[in-house]
């Protein structure tokens, strides 16, 4: 029950986000598709711990700007190895271990892998992630495991 | 102060044009699909951040700086879910990603 | 400014689609358009704020992005399992 609560009054906020007008008809109408929204989501029974990680938010804000720092350095990199003539790559596939406890932090730590340009995660098995690595620097990089362990204290919160 | 922020506004831009450039070459530079995901990564990811935090920085406090956040939000969720969804389709069908001419075990 | 970013961004989809005209496989084209579609939606953004209606674009561009990932999901299922999931109800799942 509470989580419909949060579902409706985050929709609502949205939706003024989005539209910007406080006249009363334009309110109405967004307070009937929020409830719509809240509705469909309960009968589909998407309404869980799973499809709501609010526990990752304040997390969350801690490991963005990691992750951001994270992204431009490899961007650089892979930047500079596309414009050389010689194309310096070795691809390589590579296991990472993920030890994440829920489904909710290891799909956060794929989606980390991917969102850093050189890697990209291809597969996600029960214990571990495959990962596709442009060059065997960023290979060795995953493979310290310090964004699995900053994706871990993201859980733990 | 403004004249500072529109600099640094014209700076982000120039730095994600840059990236989607170079990012667009290397999709066509790279030897398969694996390897050009990775170049199409930079544009989808620093690219397109660097040149909406760029168009926030000209917005000022408005409703659009708070869409522009929202898109941008949408982005960064949406492309390496695509991403992914788009590589394990691959593996699946090509079984074989380029790994360097002369060494083909790895 | 941004006249040169609009500019820069028609020559990035330009190769985006020499990508997706050349591209050797399925794969391939998909992700070119994935790239394509992204550089839309920042286009898109770009525009509004030259032509100052840029809470009317943005609005486009944030449809765009999500029509987008759901074009680029589509087109991978019909591609790999030759509908939108119809026959096989799980087939998003078995493959895990």
């Amino acid at each position: 029950m509470l989580r419909l609560l949060i579902l409706f009054s985050l929709t609502i906020v949205l939706w003024i986000a989005l539209s910007g007008h406080f006249d009363p008809f334009l309110l109405s109408l967004g307070l009937l598709s929020a409830a719509t929204v809240t509705l469909v989501s309960h009968r589909m029974g998407i309404i869980d711990a799973e499809g709501q990680p609010l526990g990752l938010i304040p997390g969350l804000l801690r490991y963005a700007p990691w992750l951001a720092k994270e992204m431009v350095r490899a961007c650089i990199d892979v930047a500079w190895r596309i414009t050389r003539p010689s194309l310096p790559i070795q691809p390589t596939i590579i296991r990472v271990p993920a030890n994440q406890q829920t489904v909710p932090g290891r799909v956060s730590f794929a989606n980390s892998i991917t969102l850093t340009p050189g890697t990209i995660s291809l597969d996600v098995l029960e214990k571990e992630i495959e990962v596709h690595a442009l060059t065997t620097e960023s290979a060795a990089d995953l493979k310290s495991g310090e964004m699995g362990k900053r994706v871990e204290h993201l859980e733990s919160g | 102060m403004s004249q500072a922020l529109d600099m640094l506004s014209v700076l982000l831009l120039f730095f994600g044009v840059l990236f989607i450039l170079v990012g667009s070459i290397g999709l066509l530079r790279m030897p398969d699909v694996f390897t050009r995901m990775h170049a199409a990564g930079i544009t989808d990811t620093i690219g397109a951040a660097a040149i909406i935090l760029g168009l926030m920085l000209v917005a000022g406090w408005t409703i659009v700086l708070i869409k522009l956040l929202i898109v941008l939000l949408f982005l960064m969720l949406l492309n390496p879910t695509a991403c992914h969804a788009l590589a394990r389709a691959a593996v699946h069908g090509i079984r074989s990603p380029w790994q360097g001419e002369s060494e083909q075990q790895q | 400014m941004l006249t040169l970013v609009t500019i820069a961004l028609l020559a990035a989809m330009g190769m985006a689609l020499i990508r997706a005209i050349k591209g050797p496989t399925v794969y391939d084209r998909i992700l070119a358009s994935n790239t394509f579609s992204t550089k839309t939606v920042l286009m898109i953004s770009v525009l509004g704020f030259l032509t100052g209606e840029s809470e009317v674009y943005l609005d486009i561009a944030l449809m765009y992005a999500l029509v987008g990932f759901i074009v680029t999901v589509a087109v991978l299922k019909v591609s790999e399992f030759g509908d939108l999931g119809q026959s096989r109800p799980d087939s998003g799942e078995n493959r895990q």
